[in-house]
């Protein structure tokens, strides 16, 4: 599994996104840095894969950053948030933390702040890195269980791991049930601790319960740690089902493109199938593919008709970013790549994914 | 007028070879200036020039505003840059 880190950065000024793009990718852990302009395209990035950690600013026409950390908290409950904000409001800074943001950053206006800000979102990363359940950060959700059993606690601990959510009875410091994923009692409560983070709330003790469980909280923590152990030496052959899969759809071809240098969005569009498109990082995925075909039957015919030769490729300079049509043998491929970089850099990276979806 | 279909002007199908040069397409899609050969058809530059300017504002409905357009054709290259609503548009025939 790779460990590179994915942040994501959300503000509605390009120049501010560059910036930012620039110095967290500069950063000790190396991370991958993505942009979006939008909450919108925000959605469409996390919708296509996984990210560690999200830095949103407040202030954004349409969507504003609370709408989306609503959305982010609710189903990308994994992926750490930050907010960063022009604007000094302890209004702003309270109903950001009671949402469950990780840190609250102001923009920073000097270098010296902008060095700050980056330690602060390193910070982050390696406590990201490190697992741990938010709510008590970072505890391990074994030290969460021993310390409410061992203050005899009553009460019923639900964890949620992005679509999964979990939960554990506790009844006088005893674990007494536990249910995730269609398992219960010790299988739902060893399926619960294998998720790696997640966030976990703890509502009101069940009284009507009844016991499922029989084993003590330090016998059940020992099996569980046992069996986490053996399943990260591979003898388990786990099939993934308790990873957290944020997004992270099966992109076939699409993968290696998306991970191509400065790529914001890919769309291959099948020339077989009239309606047959794979997207990553999409927001339009319907009208873009539909677009991609029909200007590429314009640009095919108007080649011709001046007696041109094949079209090789179509790409174009955009306010937002560089969009290129590259026409293949079975598909087309439409792809974003970011603004800053520069039209030989485009044209490396054109090259560069030209290869890979050709091979 | 069998004799006349002789000195008849056939419009051609295809063009026998692009040339070079550039010319300007306003909003409302006509010539305002060019650079091409008078034998270049106009209808041929409004037709280049209608697909560039079409595709810049379809790529904006999508989200994707663009402000220049390169396409590369085995035989040629052309390029457009929106101007007001319209395009200056370049015509490069690729040498052999």
């Amino acid at each position: 599994m790779s460990q590179e880190r994915n942040i994501l950065i959300v503000d509605d000024e390009q120049d501010v996104l560059e910036l930012y793009q620039a110095r967290l990718s500069k950063l000790d852990s190396k991370p991958r840095v993505m942009t979006a302009d939008s909450g919108k395209r925000a959605l469409a990035l996390l919708a296509s894969e996984s990210f560690n950690l999200l830095i949103t600013d407040l202030n954004m026409p349409g969507m504003d950053g609370f709408q989306l950390l609503t959305i982010v908290r609710g189903k990308y409950s994994n992926t750490r948030t930050v907010v960063m904000s022009g604007v000094s409001d302890d209004q702003y800074r309270a109903r950001a933390y009671g949402m469950g943001i990780d840190l609250f950053l102001e923009k920073p206006g000097t270098d010296d702040e902008m060095g700050t800000f980056c330690d602060c979102v390193e910070g982050v990363l390696m406590r990201e890195a490190a697992g741990g359940f938010r709510g008590v950060q970072s505890m391990s959700l074994v030290d969460l269980i021993q310390s409410e059993c061992l203050a005899g606690t009553s009460c019923v601990l639900k964890i949620t791991n992005g679509p999964m959510v979990g939960r554990i009875w506790l009844q006088d410091g005893d674990v007494i049930d536990a249910e995730a994923q269609g398992a219960g009692a010790e299988d739902g409560f060893r399926k619960i601790l294998e998720w790696r983070g997640g966030s976990f709330e703890k509502l009101p003790a069940d009284a009507g319960r009844e016991r499922a469980i029989f084993n003590s909280y330090q016998g059940l923590l020992l099996d569980s740690a046992q069996t986490l152990d053996m399943a990260e030496a591979g003898d388990l052959g786990l099939d993934g089902e308790g990873d957290a899969v944020e997004g992270g759809e099966n992109l076939g071809r699409l993968g290696p493109i998306s991970r191509c240098s400065g790529v914001e969005l890919v769309l291959s569009v099948d020339s077989a199938e009239p309606h047959g498109t794979r997207a990553w990082a999409v927001e339009n995925e319907a009208s873009l593919g539909a677009w991609t075909r029909e200007r590429m039957e314009r640009f095919r015919s108007l080649g011709d008709k001046l007696n041109l030769g094949q079209l090789k490729q179509a790409s174009g300079v955009g306010l937002k970013r560089h969009v290129a049509l590259l026409p293949g043998a079975e598909s087309t491929l439409c792809v974003g790549i970011q603004r800053s970089f520069s039209q030989s850099e485009v044209r490396e990276t054109l090259k560069e994914i030209s290869v890979k979806w050709g091979s | 007028m069998g004799l006349l279909d002789l000195f008849s002007k056939k419009k051609p199908d295809k063009v026998e070879k692009l040339p070079s040069g550039s010319f300007r397409i306003d909003s409302a899609g006509q010539i305002s200036a060019s650079t091409l050969p008078g034998a270049f058809p106009e209808e041929l530059m409004r037709e280049i020039g209608g697909i560039v300017v079409e595709t810049f504002k379809t790529a904006a409905e999508q989200g994707l505003p663009l402000k220049e357009l390169n396409l590369d054709y085995a035989g040629a290259k052309i390029a457009g840059r929106e101007a007001r609503g319209g395009a200056v548009i370049f015509l490069t025939p690729r040498k052999f």
